[in-house]
């Protein structure tokens, strides 16, 4: 069962990075890297109970943590950076 | 005993896993950003949840109960609040939702040419 | 792909999945900097310099297929070179007999510390220890010298205005915040003092430390973090730590052992051992501590002072 959840973790890892990889839009890039990580949080834990190794659950909570102050860094600087900088919108007259 | 506990942890990872997927596959299909969020936002809290539950059931030691709290805990903080943080400020950067198909084509043909 | 931030998220992403690979691979303390160096706060301080050189990448000015091709060379080199290497884990592997059997079987005697990789680390291979430590001191110096803050004192106000304007948009997310902080401080300390016994240590508890800070600055404004805390005071925590280092080294040395020998500190050694490695953790914990916030507030004072100056030419 354990291994079964795992599996399931990681196919929506893959979901998640082909998501961050077309992405579109920023947004959907950080919405792929905040599951991500969750994802991360989830597979660090199972696969401590897997290999039997429950001290993996520290990394775990580390990120947690990390993956929130990541998300809240690039919201507050996406704020600024979507005002200063030409919107997405505005790219193909760049380039 | 030890059976009921196995069969319910399996059934809560069972669940949590089959959320985590339908989540995966959500965000890879839904149209825009914002049904997009719906989808990892809400099955990532609760597949995480239900997913969380089932280890807690499985572990023998205190402290690793305790540990996996603590995670519990921290992702139903964590995740509805930088869910919301990212929907505010996508709305407040003008990210509009898409809410017809035949713009959803259009978009998506726009995005795509360049 | 030319939106750096979105190859900022990528390399996020990046991070995470190779701390991934390092816990599957039973390395837990590698997975644990790479979660709070690789995946935290390089991404933040790469974001934190793209507010400043500006979102889109320039046009190449040379053909990208010339670099490909020397990418792919090396590429193949380099897998060509693992060809020869013993397979992964291999009884007879040039690493597995040369110093790891008297880690693995001597290190509880000698050092007596559960977790052999703090050993490792913080005793017999002190010295590379301390070259870590000054590197990152070295890092912070450079960021002091080429990036300094400019101040001006009557600008204060207008910057405060505008963070309060920018601030309450994000209510949730501040109140949260307030929750999580002592959680994440307390947390870095488990991380710093439970090294000797499970993943963890001066580092990582460090980079934690600083993130937390970094945190706060991020949604209650530089100039409240800087109230909170003072640039004197963490210049000088950055060269205590290495200091604090360094000097533990000098007393073993006047003791009568070599430098960083930890075992002369103490009547007994295996607890003249564990004095040393929780003095040397710390000194590590307060240099990778200070050096970061002080990276994070250089990169992103100069942010605020740029705008601080386009208000006062446009008022």
């Amino acid at each position: 069962m354990l291994i079964g959840a795992t599996l399931a973790i990681l196919v929506s890892m893959v979901l998640a990075i082909i998501r961050g990889v077309i992405g579109s839009t920023l947004y959907d890039r950080i919405l792929a890297v905040n599951m991500f990580g969750t994802k991360t949080v989830l597979l660090i834990a199972l696969l401590g109970f897997a290999m039997g190794r429950p001290e993996f659950l520290d990394i775990a909570i580390v990120y947690a943590l990390i993956n929130f102050i990541t998300v809240i860094g690039v919201l507050r600087y996406s704020d600024s950076l979507a005002f200063n900088q030409p919107d997405e919108e505005k790219e193909p007259e760049e380039s | 005993m030890d059976v009921a506990i196995e069969i319910t942890s399996s059934i809560c990872l069972l669940i949590g896993s089959f959320l985590c997927v339908s989540g995966g596959v959500g965000i890879l299909r839904f149209p825009d950003f914002y049904t997009r969020m719906h989808a990892a936002g809400v099955t990532d809290t609760l597949g995480a949840g239900m997913i969380l539950i089932g280890l807690m059931l499985q572990s023998q030691d205190f402290l690793v109960f305790a540990k996996l709290v603590m995670i519990l805990l921290m992702m139903l903080f964590i995740n509805p609040t930088a869910s919301h943080a990212l929907a505010k400020s996508a709305i407040h950067n003008g990210l509009k939702p898409v809410l017809d198909i035949k713009e959803r084509n259009n978009t998506e043909s726009e995005s795509s040419s360049r | 792909m030319k939106d750096l931030v979105a190859v900022v998220m990528l390399a996020g992403i990046y991070g995470l999945l190779s701390a991934c690979f390092f816990v599957a691979m039973d390395a837990v303390d590698v997975a644990f900097t790479e979660a709070s160096v690789g995946a935290g706060i390089s991404t933040l301080l790469m974001l934190v310099a793209i507010t400043m050189t500006g979102r889109s990448e320039q046009a190449a000015r040379h053909k990208p297929a010339l670099a490909f091709v020397v990418v792919v060379i090396t590429g193949g080199l380099l897998i060509y070179g693992t060809l020869d290497m013993p397979y992964f884990g291999a009884v007879d592997a040039p690493i597995q007999v040369h110093v790891a059997p008297r880690y693995i079987n001597d290190s509880m005697q000698e050092v007596g510390v559960p977790n052999i990789v703090t050993s490792v680390l913080a005793s017999y291979r002190g010295f590379d220890t301390f070259g870590e430590a000054v590197v990152i001191f070295t890092a912070g110096i450079g960021v002091l010298t080429l990036l300094p803050v400019l101040r001006s004192r009557k600008g204060d106000d207008a910057v405060e205005s505008l963070n309060d304007s920018m601030h309450e948009q994000h209510l949730i997310v501040r109140i949260v915040t307030k929750i999580l902080i002592p959680l994440i401080l307390l947390f870095a300390l488990y991380v710093q003092f439970h090294g000797d016994f499970g993943p963890g240590g001066g580092f990582q508890a460090g980079v934690i430390f600083a993130a937390a800070i970094i945190l706060y600055a991020m949604l209650f404004g530089l100039e409240v973090a800087r109230r909170v805390i003072n640039q004197t005071f963490i210049q000088f925590a950055a060269a205590f730590g290495v200091l604090l280092y360094g000097s533990v080294g000098l007393v073993s040395l006047l003791n009568g052992g070599n430098f960083l020998d930890y075992s002369v500190l103490s009547a007994d050694p295996i607890a003249g051992q564990h004095l040393g490695i929780l003095l040397i953790e710390l000194g590590v914990g307060c240099t990778v501590t200070s050096v970061m916030v002080i990276i994070f507030f250089h990169f992103a004072g100069r942010k605020e002072d740029k705008q601080r100056m386009k208000e006062e030419e446009v008022g």
